[in-house]
């Protein structure tokens, strides 16, 4: 009895552990199931989601114009004080002051890519970069200005 | 208690007294357990916690209602959506929002499809701990699938903060369901090498049969929940007895075995990974038109008054307790995460069995560590 019930763990245990390597050998020679990526080699090719989160930046067209108004709504809603506002006064040609910024300081290194600013944003000024190789030497490299020197406020966006 | 020579540590009466972590790929994390052992035989288990905690219910209590939940994301970061989803709905209880069935819809989809990736992974990680390589990189085939789909809708692919209070922050993106399709479609016809691979193995269920053996009266008085405890026959799948969000109206099973050893922990898992996957199933095409979020005020404020949700994440019950003064902050949030509860019936479960016995007791109870240190 003891021998039977001993011959028959041995029969199961052998007969698993085939499947288990069925299996592997099914994978070792079907080359083409093999899903990994050859990153950083495929660099070229790779391609991520449109809403990917990598980093806040802001667009300007081909005027060098932005569409931030400088109302600081993104830097209210950001949860890590990742941005901040540097407003100035304009005097546009009929003597008037208006407001406009300055600098939009972001901290890339104080970033938890939320999405909350973008979100916050009226204007739609600022949107979600695809890039994600943000490794730099030194860390005062992340603390950015986002627009872009000489650039102005687009017409029509209040 | 203990002096300490220069290579181990003894206590007084000869039992050797090792340290598994901090930095241990068997923990899973930053977890450190100081081990008393007699020859290889375990007297006592004593976890140190700490490590990574970040006082994140402190954080939150200077951040606005809309701000705070991001960070619950990097508590239990293998269900950061359903840890969102706890908290939007704190949040909304005070708000009193209508939630769009869309909205719903998508919330119970995105949480379901965490939860399989979960389970997948501790699945993976398990079958590692106990010296199979292989099945960890079929587990990471099916859940780079799925976080290929929440990085397409989301955003990012595991901290995704897609739960905003009033519904969800963006509509999903236009390959969702065919993506989520092809996610059916790939589990149905690969599911079987799961179990070939481990659950039917002989070492695997050698090593988890019988092991770490928890009642259920001790599941109970350890506050153990979730998987961990539904393997020891306790019914305490928040989703069935206080259904939150669309739950009620789906058709699922709440998997329960009596054993309460590690291969039943282990095979409620395998389970539910397949009670998701028809609930996602019954959702895909059936996902109303309609808006995504509701509308609410820019800056919520929340009446005077506490406010308390709890939801199923991967591990157990998380509760989100929040104080209100009425003011844009909370007063005070409080989590009751599932890991921590969890940890705490390590040493029961473990103590008096082999050193070994305790890395399968302890990838069976699915530890997250950041969800316990929060
Ligand atoms: S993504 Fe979040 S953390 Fe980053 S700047 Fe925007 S609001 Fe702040
Ligand atoms: S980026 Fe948008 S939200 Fe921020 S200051 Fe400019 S306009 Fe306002």
């Amino acid at each position: 009895m003891f021998l039977k019930e001993y011959i028959s763990d041995v029969y199961g245990a052998v007969k698993s552990m085939a499947i288990g390597m069925k299996r592997t050998l099914y994978y070792f020679t079907h080359h083409q199931e093999i899903i990994t990526q050859q990153y950083p080699d495929n660099r070229d090719t790779l391609v991520l989601p449109e809403r990917f989160r990598g980093e806040v930046v802001m667009a300007h067209d081909e005027k060098n114009e932005h569409r931030c108004t400088g109302c600081t709504a993104c830097e209210l809603a950001c949860p890590n004080g990742t941005i901040k506002i540097i407003t100035k006064f304009d005097i546009s040609p009929e003597g008037k002051k208006k407001k406009a910024i300055d600098k939009f300081i972001y901290h890339l290194e104080l970033c938890t890519m939320c999405n909350l600013c973008i979100e916050a944003c009226p204007t739609n000024a600022i949107h979600m970069a695809q890039t994600f190789e943000h490794s730099v030497f030194d860390r005062a490299q992340l603390t950015k200005v986002l627009n872009k020197p000489g650039s102005k406020l687009q017409e029509g966006v209040e | 208690m203990y002096t300490i020579t220069e290579e181990i540590l003894t206590t007084p009466s000869g039992d050797m007294v090792i340290n598994v972590g901090p930095q241990h790929p068997a923990t899973h994390g930053v977890l450190h357990l100081l081990i008393t052992l007699n020859g290889e035989t375990i007297k006592k288990v004593e976890p140190h916690l700490g490590y990574i905690h970040r006082s994140i219910e402190k954080m939150c209590e200077s951040l606005s209602y809309r701000q705070f939940i991001y960070s619950t994301s990097r508590m239990d970061y293998l269900s950061a959506h359903i840890n969102n989803h706890g908290c939007a709905l704190a949040v909304e209880k005070g708000l009193q929002v209508e939630i769009p069935p869309r909205a719903e819809v998508i919330r119970v989809l995105m949480d379901e499809l965490t939860r399989v990736a979960s389970h997948i992974l501790a699945w993976g990680a398990l079958a590692m701990d106990l010296g199979a390589f292989t099945p960890f990189f079929h587990a990471f085939r099916e859940r780079e699938m799925i976080n290929d789909i929440m990085e397409e809708t989301c955003g990012a692919r595991l901290t995704m903060n897609y739960m905003v209070p009033g519904g969800v922050m963006m509509d999903i993106h236009p390959n969702f369901q065919r993506r989520v399709k092809e996610l059916l479609k790939q589990f149905s016809e690969k599911i079987d090498e799961y179990d070939e691979l481990v659950t039917y193995n002989t070492i695997f269920i050698n090593r988890t049969k019988n092991v770490g053996y928890l009642s259920k009266e001790d599941a109970i008085s350890f506050g153990v929940s979730g998987p961990s405890a539904r393997a020891s026959g306790v019914s305490c799948d928040i989703r069935k007895i206080y259904p939150y969000s669309i739950y009620d109206k789906l058709k699922f099973d709440e998997i329960l075995y009596t054993e309460g050893d590690s291969y039943a922990r282990y095979m409620v898992r395998v389970q539910e990974v397949k009670q998701s996957l028809s609930i996602i199933e019954q959702l895909i095409d059936n996902i109303p038109e309609g808006d995504f979020q509701a509308k609410t005020k820019a800056v919520l404020k929340l009446p005077k008054g506490e406010f308390y949700s709890r939801v199923e994440t991967a591990r157990g019950e998380l509760g989100v307790y929040i104080v209100s003064e009425g003011g844009m902050t909370p007063y005070r949030i409080k989590f009751r995460s599932p890991g921590y509860s969890n940890l705490s019936a390590l040493d029961h479960m473990t103590r008096g069995s082999k050193i070994g016995d305790l890395i399968a007791s302890m990838g069976t109870l699915d530890l997250v560590i950041p969800d316990i240190d929060r």
